[in-house]
């Protein structure tokens, strides 16, 4: 069949911020879904929440909604754009929950719009635990026994027919929040209640548990013509017990056998027949008992996931594109494969290499949090690594993860220097060590892989392991040669001629970076490095290809491994290598891929070839059509440089995958290749701190005052001088890591010893914080000459909340003309003094009229592409151009260098979203050390407006009338005083604890006052569980009522009240009241902003 | 092709029995790798590449070629059109889940050779009796890893499936090539009369019941799951070795004859090719029996018709070939394992409706008569190793005997 010509406009929804379980995979798939509709012919229509995204850029979509994913905004768009369909299949399960709402409360009948794809009955087959068990019992396929209830009393019953352990699964909810396995009566009760509160209908399935089973996943795709093939099979390494996300996983699956796979292919076919996903890509997980091969179904996604993408990277085969064809009415076979170009897409992608799959956790920015991995999924991002065999591949994707490891141990990180000194001196350190690494064997955590190769080295036999871990042993056995081949690895240099070489090549085919042969060796990497040039034992290039070489392909995927064959053929055009950001993590996320993306896409339109490196599955960046060639390689010097040799491009990029590459620059200088854009001694001077300070000297950009210390007595004497409250860091560190602000001696010298204790020996940097100052970001583009101020965006939040966890907004709301003169003045001789060629983002304080810079980064930073979207300018474009060579003012209008961004008639507000409810037992509060994991833009015609967008695109609804639970902690009620005036003026009720309810009467204002928890029931806990509260503005306060504090927070979160935890957010707040109280929603494409916007068109 | 003496007579007649033989013979023991040998494989266009013995010593010849599979190596070395091929898989890792006696789609390993990138030091599955290398040697079944199997596999495409030696006892190169060189090839060679089974036989079902069909199977080398395909839908099952006559065949009075799988060169098995004729003629003033041709049997089929067959480059080796059933206008992907293919025009006027095409290149798959009731496919519904989606194919079989009973 053909494509449908009924359809016209095609709407898109897009997945909203990154959140855990649900990250940039759903940037690649909406990506692509874009682009392959829009070759057919179709007018597509985007909404998405986040503007982070490459999806989001409006030269993808025809019509670009930023706006909250909700169904009464998401009407107001169809309204106006009218489109035929909606796909919702490739914005994960937010796109799913919001199709099954528009379904459900009429939107797609009164506006006649149907659901392509999957179509409601198939989303609830499939979302609907209850159902799901029928469709599956009914196809006479077996489950775990499980039950479903409503009360803790209805649980109960049914976990003791089934026995303990049981897992628990909260229906409805976002990457299996709120799951979990218990294993007593107690844990249960505990857990339920949780669920049960955790799921939009108070709904939670009791499961058996399959703990220790093997788990393995299929990629499924089916057609209008019910032509059903199997795109990839993914084994999970960690078994049963670990959400898929945060286990290591492989493809394709190894353990099975034919036999065993494909009943298990059978099953996938049966079901998503049965469950009626009529056309487009579903993946469905199975686990087995690795004792009698007793195979049962665990849950089955009806739309494009995050194993989608890593499927579509692991094979090549487009799993979102040819979704979105097929929805569209195309047959599989109707589709060619790009790879092949001569085969159709109806076949199933064999695969001649072995891929894994590491997650990448952020544990370090969450103390206190939970660490044990179970099935509610915490890691952020994931790295993905090909290599000829498993050990290959699994010590590049260690490299991948940017954790300073460099492969699997042999470097001297980590546990070695512990597992090397038990085996040295034995006795007690041995004992101790080894029932510690026992016990982190035993329970799932994000060490797990390290774990197993100590365990192996202390000793511990293959079966021990695989007894302790659960995990299958012949991934254990593959995890033992690593270890085995190691102990051979210092004889290297004893070795001669042609048998050094053979070793030495044998050792890179199982996986060793030099990093790890130096080590061994007692020698530099770089010497290794030079060593294996000589011996010529260096890397060949294999492609991806979907067919294990039995076609030729034409697609330009590549991935290094020691073999005998090099089947790169490099051309001889100039050529750029834009280097990715790895893996997501919090600091580092989807904006750096926006960055590189568009960069890449602008360097190609300048005629250059262009060369992706990049080793996150979920992105854009590594699909194979956006570059002209794509290597999924570790971005680590060794990595990069191999490819360097290869290519010989004429220069590297550097400045759009955020610290990644910068860190890659001293040795990428080292070894004469060419950087481009802003030179490396301006990177450098950035970077170090005495240096830069000159500079800022020189151009007399105030600084806060600083010092170092070296002790807790040193540091005193520092803080006195600059006076509390000061902001200390320990001086090794980047990005906000333990940073903190501190009040008084006493937090001070609790402070200096805990940061002493990460880093013995290593000074403390004191800084003069300034309390309540505004901070600003500064976007910025210069070709060294001109400087264009691309944005200034004012933070909501005060300074010393992370940049990126704080709300802003643009054009900025309160700053005066002569501090944003100042601010600009500044940002230009900044980068004039630091030769950029492209982008710096530069961090400011404002205090008393007085501009202090914070920092400053002579690369893409977060906020590019929320700029890019207000302003219309694309920034991370329009860099690439200036590193070819470009001046400013040949690529935008001089008017527009001068003024920019002042000229825009509108507000959009950026938004950050937290993952506080992933982590259970953590502070919600926010501080100088970044947690957010991704954000959301709300724009509109004002401030309220626009903010009210973005706080409901972050999932919190501000009221427009209520109770409003206040709480504000000593430092900060004289200040609170406005905003409780200006909410009972608006009609709101307050209630507050004894202190503040005690403040505010003495302003004869109307207040209840409730208990705190200690105080007796009902109390500020209990309003919050009974939502008797619209609104909780919580300021965090001294030692003493942290505690209720803490729970206030943590309940609020806990029960979706939106909740704010300082005073400028709530003065903001406030004014998304008004301005929700005063007007009704509206909507307005980017184009359509941009468009008003006449005079900002850049040059092409 | 084994040079070295061959015992195919007592595994022919045990055949029938093979789940014991293995069963007993097989037991744990760990392989040490440290002791394993060198072992080269020689094209003899003069490539040559050299890794470390994983399987018995010796020297063998046969036709290289590469098999796609990711899983199903069990199946695939136990496959007796695999006789006089040295098999390289593309995956890379290959004996994880060991050996199984259900498994065998024979009782021994008729591949010439075997070539992978890694075979697995270790078992890991609940059935596994055996490892892979244990295996290997046991079938005295020359084998290597540690080779780059995607060059290889790239070489065999561009330069097509050709004569090859597989050693561990003569490490010179060029005296390979030349062995290599020497050695006959596939095209022309019977190679049906190697894998048959020697005498006729009725096929023991397991499962005992009530027959309901009665199919004769022209053995050319048939896989152990065609045989349980058929019987799993209530057929009682007479193997004749190739040689059999039409009125052998017919005696028996059977409601189906299923003509099997096999290896080599299809025009070279002329006496299959004359009682397939002659069952055809048979037909033609006779309701019964019905006709099913698998792989070498639809070559049969074609070839008896009067059509031609010819060599394809490299050859259909796989589990993932998308085929087209005309019929349907469903796509199945399908197990495959052929080096010859019967040319669709050569069938044009001889009353036959091509019912199956390939995907990838084109190429027929399958078709059936038009007044009669034969029909056959090139690739395998009983799959093992597989999809298993073609399985109706078997139904359809059971149908046409239904209707001419």
């Amino acid at each position: 069949m053909p494509k449908r010509t009924d359809i016209k406009t095609v709407m898109i929804l897009g997945s909203g911020p990154i959140v855990i379980g649900q990250a940039c995979e759903f940037d690649y798939s909406g990506t692509q879904a874009i682009k392959a509709l829009k070759k057919e012919g179709y007018r597509v229509v985007l909404i998405n929440s986040n503007p982070a995204t490459i999806m989001t850029d409006p030269e993808f979509a025809d019509a670009t909604y930023i706006e909250p994913l909700v169904p009464e905004i998401v009407e107001k768009i169809i309204e106006k754009e009218k489109p035929e369909a909606i796909l919702p299949t490739l914005g994960g399960q937010t796109a799913l929950n919001l199709a099954v709402a528009l379904a459900e409360s009429g939107v797609l009948s009164r506006h006649e719009v149907e659901l392509i794809g999957a179509k409601l009955p198939a989303i609830k087959k499939a979302e609907d635990r209850r159902l799901f068990k029928k469709t599956i019992q009914e196809l006479g396929l077996d489950l775990p026994q499980s039950g479903y209830a409503y009360s803790i009393e209805e649980a109960l019953k049914i976990a003791n027919k089934i026995g303990f352990p049981v897992i628990i699964r909260p229906s409805f909810t976002l990457g299996g929040v709120g799951s979990g396995t218990v294993y007593t009566r107690e844990e249960f009760i505990e857990a339920s209640a949780f669920g049960l509160d955790a799921s939009p209908i108070r709904e939670i399935l009791i499961e058996e548990s399959v703990l220790g089973w093997k788990e393995f996943e299929l990629e499924v795709m089916r057609d209008t013509a019910d032509n059903c093939v199997i795109i990839c099979s993914i084994e999970n390494f960690d078994p049963m017990g670990v959400h898929t996300g945060d286990s290591v996983t492989v493809a394709p699956a190894q353990t099975l056998s034919d036999a065993e796979y494909q009943r298990m292919r059978d099953w996938a076919f049966k079901i998503i027949r049965a469950i009626g996903v009529d056309t487009g890509g579903s993946n469905i997980q199975f686990a087995v008992n690795p004792n009698d091969g007793r195979m049962v179904v665990i849950e089955m996604n009806p739309r494009v996931s995050r194993s989608s993408a890593l499927a579509s990277k692991a094979t090549g085969f487009p799993i979102a594109k040819i979704a979105s064809l097929l929805a569209v009415g195309y047959r599989l076979d109707e589709i060619p494969n790009d790879i092949t170009k001569k085969t159709p897409a109806s076949f199933e992608p064999t695969i001649d290499y072995h891929v894994v799959k590491i997650p990448r956790f952020a544990f370090e920015k969450f103390t206190g949090a939970d660490q044990t991995l179970n099935t509610a999924m915490k890691s952020v991002g994931e790295v993905m690594a090909l290599g000829r065999t498993f050990k290959e591949a699994l010590q590049k994707a260690v490299r991948g993860l940017e954790i300073s490891r460099h492969g699997l141990g042999a470097d001297g990180l980590g546990q070695t220097k512990r597992v090397e000194k038990a085996l040295k001196e034995g006795g007690r350190f041995y004992e101790e060590l080894l029932d510690e690494i026992k016990y982190k064997l035993r329970t799932p955590n994000c060490d797990r892989i390290f774990s197993i190769k100590c365990a192996l080295d202390l000793g511990l036999s293959i079966s021990d392991v695989v007894e302790l871990s659960k995990i299958d042993r012949w991934f254990i056995k593959q995890i033992k040669e690593i270890c085995d081949w190691e102990k051979k690895i210092p004889g290297l240099f004893g070795l001669s001629g042609e048998e050094k070489r053979d070793f030495l090549f044998k050792t890179k085919q199982h996986g060793f970076s030099d990093h790890q042969i130096g080590y061994l060796t007692g020698r530099a990497p770089d010497d290794v490095r030079k060593l294996r040039k000589r011996l010529g034992v260096i890397p060949s290039y294999k492609l991806v290809d979907t067919c294990a070489a039995e076609f030729e392909a034409y697609t330009p995927y590549y991935y290094s491994t020691y073999e005998r064959e090099d089947e790169l053929k490099p051309s001889k055009r100039k050529k750029v290598m834009i280097l990715g950001a790895g893996p997501n993590r919090i600091g580092q996320g989807i904006e750096f891929d926006y960055c590189c993306v568009r960069g890449v896409l602008s360097f190609a339109e300048e005629g250059y070839e262009t060369i992706m490196i990049n080793c996150n599955p979920e992105t854009v960046s590594t699909d194979y059509d956006i570059s002209d060639r794509l290597y999924f390689e570790p971005l680590t010097a060794e990595d990069v440089l191999n490819i360097c040799d290869k290519e010989k491009p004429d220069g590297v990029v550097v400045q759009f995958g955020g610290q990644t590459p910068l860190n890659l620059v001293p040795a990428l200088s080292k070894a004469g290749v060419k950087i481009l854009g802003t030179p490396p001694a301006s990177i450098d001077i950035a970077e170090d701190r005495k240096r830069f300070v000159k500079i800022l000297k020189k151009l007399k950009i105030p600084q806060a005052e600083s010092g170092i210390a070296f002790s807790y007595e040193e540091a005193k004497r520092i803080a006195h001088k600059l006076t509390y409250p000061v902001m200390v860091r320990p001086s090794y560190v980047l990005g906000g890591r333990a940073m903190k602000i501190v009040f008084d001696d006493p937090m001070l010298k609790e402070y200096v010893g805990e940061a002493a204790k990460v880093s013995p020996g290593k000074p403390i940097l004191v800084d003069k914080f300034l309390d309540n100052a505004i901070e600003v970001d500064v976007d910025a583009l210069s070709d060294g000459r001109d400087v264009y101020i691309a944005g200034i965006m004012e933070h909501i939040e005060e300074a010393g909340i992370h940049s990126g966890d704080s709300a802003c907004v643009m054009p900025p709301h309160t700053l005066t003309p002569e501090v944003i003169s100042m601010i600009k003045r500044h940002t230009t001789n900044l980068a004039k003094a630091l030769k950029v060629r492209g982008l710096i983002n530069i961090q400011f304080a404002v205090k008393d009229s007085v501009v202090y810079i914070l920092e400053a980064n002579p690369r893409a930073s977060r906020t590019i592409p929320y700029v890019s979207k207000t302003t219309g300018v694309p920034l991370a474009k329009l860099a690439a151009k200036i590193m070819t060579g470009k001046t400013l003012k040949s690529i935008l209008p001089a008017e527009i260098i001068k003024n920019g961004i002042q000229e825009i008639k509108y507000v959009a507000v950026k938004e950050a979203v937290l993952p506080w409810t992933r982590f259970t037992n953590i502070d919600t509060v926010l501080g100088p050390e970044m947690k957010s994991t991704g954000e959301v833009m709300g724009i509109d015609a004002d401030f309220g407006r626009a903010f009210a967008k973005a706080e409901l695109a972050a999932g919190s609804v501000i009221p427009k009338s209520g109770t409003v639970l206040i709480s504000i902690g000593p430092r900060g009620k004289n200040e609170a005083l406005p905003i409780v005036k200006e909410l009972i003026h608006l009609g709101f009720k307050i209630i507050a604890t004894k202190h503040t309810a005690e403040f505010i009467r003495q302003y004869e204002l109307p207040v209840n006052e409730i208990y705190k928890i200690s105080e007796g029931r009902p109390n500020v806990i209990d309003v919050i569980k009974n939502k008797e509260v619209c609104l909780v503005i919580n300021t965090p306060s001294g030692k003493a009522s942290r505690a209720d504090g803490y729970h206030i927070r943590r309940s609020a979160v806990i029960y979706s009240v939106p909740i704010v935890t300082t005073l400028a957010a709530a003065r903001a707040t406030v004014e998304g009241i008004k301005a929700r109280k005063s007007t009704n929603w509206s909507v307005q494409s980017l184009q359509e902003y941009h468009k008003n916007e006449k005079k900002i068109k850049p040059k092409q | 092709m084994k040079t070295k003496t061959s015992s195919h007579k007592s595994d022919m007649i045990l055949r029938d029995a093979f789940f014991k033989i293995t069963g007993k013979t097989m037991k744990k023991t760990s392989i040490n790798a440290a002791t394993q040998g060198k072992a080269i494989l020689a094209l003899e266009d003069g490539k040559i590449f050299t890794g470390n013995s994983i399987g018995a010593d010796g020297e063998s010849f046969g036709e290289a070629v590469f098999n796609t599979s990711i899983t199903g190596y069990q199946e695939i070395i136990t496959d007796p059109s695999y006789y006089g091929q040295i098999i390289t898989m593309t995956h890379t890792h290959i004996g994880n889940y060991g050996i199984s006696p259900e498994d065998m789609e024979c009782a021994k390993v008729w591949a010439a050779g075997f070539v992978v990138r890694e075979a697995s030091t270790i078992t890991s599955n609940w059935r596994s009796k055996q490892s892979l290398q244990e295996f290997l040697k046991f079938h005295n079944v020359v084998a290597v890893e540690g080779i780059d199997t995607r060059a290889l596999t790239r070489h065999i495409r561009e330069a097509g499936a050709m004569k090859a030696v597989l050693s561990t006892q003569d490490f010179n190169g060029s005296s390979l090539v030349q062995k290599a060189k020497k050695s006959k090839g596939l095209v022309g060679m019977d190679l049906v009369k190697y894998v048959t089974c020697r005498q006729k036989y009725v096929h023991e079902n397991r499962k005992k019941g009530k027959y309901r069909y009665r199919v004769a199977l022209i053995d050319c080398g048939t896989k152990a799951n065609i045989l349980n395909e058929l019987a799993v839908r209530g057929c009682e099952i007479h193997v004749f070795p190739a040689s059999a006559a039409s009125t052998d065949i017919l005696n028996i009075k059977p409601d189906g004859v299923m003509l099997s799988n096999g290896p080599g060169d299809p025009a070279a098995v002329k006496y299959v090719i004359e009682t397939v004729r002659k069952l055809l003629q048979h037909l033609r003033s006779n309701p019964g029996p019905a006709i099913f041709g698998i792989c070498l049997g639809h070559q049969m089929l074609g070839l008896a018709l009067g059509g031609d067959t010819y060599k394809l480059k490299f050859g259909h080796r796989g589990a993932n070939h998308p085929v087209k059933n005309v019929e349907t206008g469903k796509i199945e992907i399908t197990s495959q394992n052929h080096g010859f293919c019967v040319n669709p025009d050569s069938l044009k006027g001889k009353d036959v409706k091509l019912t199956h095409y390939n995907l990838y290149d084109g190429t027929l798959e399958g078709f059936k008569h038009r007044t009669l009731p034969a029909f056959c496919v090139q690739y395998h519904p009983e799959a093992a190793p597989g999809p298993h989606e073609s399985k109706y194919l078997f139904d359809r079989f059971i149908e046409l005997m239904e209707r001419k009973k």
